[in-house]
């Protein structure tokens, strides 16, 4: 067992790990953080995304030996301090983002890396920078009308589909 | 998986011993080598992270004006950092798999593991970079040796990675869309001393040169000289997404459209 070390949601925390634990893993049941799900567990479908140093990546393919000393945020810590949702939240609320809910987390997570870095993206380029997020009730409509939203673009002349 | 021990260190002299044990196996981003490990494909008893060490990351420009590039640099930061040196290959980088593994996945672990579908190996070829070990300079024309094959030693780890810059250059990739790896994809670089063009994902032998279009491109730099040309399907990779026939088709496809794109 190896001792780690990180922040995760601007908490610190450790614990001990073997060396094949997944960070996904140590989110999930050392930490009992469970918004990060796994989906495939072979880094296909994105639900398991997870910010490392700002970075978008998949937390069911790093191990939590190789995340000690970072900072890492997950779907738990996007709302805003009052416990209200965040804008990227409310967004795929307003605009049904969502349906059975299972690639949510990843979708976010996904979504707020891409604004940081993209803050008006086009729906091509949101498209583009979900490649490695599936969603199997195939709602990727209203996803990329509500990253658009959370974007401030207008997007009532997006019909829904 | 399989359980094993992981070290972290911070040197690549450090790496490199610890490396000497047995079994041990180097981990770049370990976006191949974990799925592999999950199926219990591969069984180390260590696994030596590279991911903390911070002399092997980063992109520069050598003495000769090449691009240098360390060998746990992520496709993301040669993606960002490569674009005003060399376009070409900052492109390739940004269209690996998809954003989160971009952020994960290296330079130095796409190039060793040498998968026949992965597109660094048609960059480094296409532009005959030389790879760079802890103990030696390795040509990428001797390099690649077949199928998940390279010239590294056991325990040899990339460290560096150098990309002579050409006057032009694109790279074609006909993704097989559910793994992002290219079914099809060409590198075409010209240099003054003449055009090399590295085809990946169609090979059974992994990454190579197409020779008889290198001449006729490097006599006439237009998509048309390679008309005349025709690719055998013998040795081509068969499987449910294309025939050898249909691999050998795209490979003249994909040249002629890198020609056309490098402007």
């Amino acid at each position: 067992m190896t001792s780690v070390s990180m922040t995760v949601n601007g908490k610190s925390v450790s614990g001990d790990v073997e060396g094949r634990t997944l960070l996904v893993d140590f989110l999930r049941n050392d930490l009992r953080l469970t918004g990060t799900h796994v989906g495939c567990d072979t880094s296909q479908c994105g639900a398991c995304v997870v910010h490392v140093n700002g970075a978008a990546v998949k937390a069911c393919a790093m191990f939590a030996v190789e995340a000690d000393g970072a900072d890492v945020a997950t779907i738990e810590g996007q709302a805003n301090a009052d416990g209200s949702l965040n804008t990227i939240q409310q967004a795929f609320q307003d605009h049904h983002g969502l349906q059975c809910g299972f690639c949510t987390p990843g979708m976010v997570m996904s979504a707020a890396a891409l604004l940081k870095d993209n803050p008006k993206p086009s729906e091509a380029e949101i498209r583009e920078y979900l490649e490695g997020n599936i969603c199997r009730c195939t709602g990727y409509h209203n996803i990329v009308k509500a990253i658009m939203a959370a974007s401030g673009q207008d997007v009532t002349a997006i019909a829904a589909e | 998986m399989y359980a094993f021990e992981i070290e972290r260190p911070s040197t690549i002299a450090d790496a490199v011993n610890a490396l000497k044990g047995e079994d041990a196996q180097a981990l770049g981003g370990g976006q191949t080598l974990i799925p592999t490990l999950k199926q219990r494909l591969a069984m180390p008893s260590k696994l030596v992270s590279l991911s903390g060490i911070g002399e092997m990351k980063g992109v520069c420009l050598g003495d000769a004006g090449e691009v240098c590039i360390g060998g746990a640099t992520t496709h993301a930061t040669v993606a960002r950092e490569a674009a005003a040196h060399y376009p070409a290959l900052a492109a390739l980088a940004s269209h690996i798999g998809d954003p989160a593994v971009r952020n994960r996945g290296t330079i130095g672990g796409s190039l060793a593991n040498n998968d026949p579908s992965a597109c660094y190996p048609a960059a480094a070829l296409g532009s005959g970079a030389t790879i760079i070990t802890n103990n030696r300079e390795i040509a990428a024309d001797d390099y690649f040796q077949g199928m998940f094959t390279t010239a590294l030693e056991e325990g040899e780890v990339i460290t560096e990675v150098r990309f002579p810059v050409p006057e032009k250059a694109n790279y074609q990739k006909f993704v097989q869309p559910a793994s992002r790896f290219a079914l099809v994809g060409v590198f075409v670089a010209k240099y003054a001393g003449g055009v090399r063009v590295a085809v990946t994902g169609a090979s059974e032998e992994g990454v190579f040169r197409w020779t008889e279009a290198e001449e006729a491109l490097s006599g006439n730099f237009d998509g048309g000289a390679v008309d005349g040309l025709s690719v055998p399907s013998d040795g081509m990779i068969s499987d449910l997404h294309g025939t050898p026939e249909y691999r050998a088709h795209l490979v003249k496809v994909m040249t002629k459209r890198a020609v056309a794109a490098s402007g």
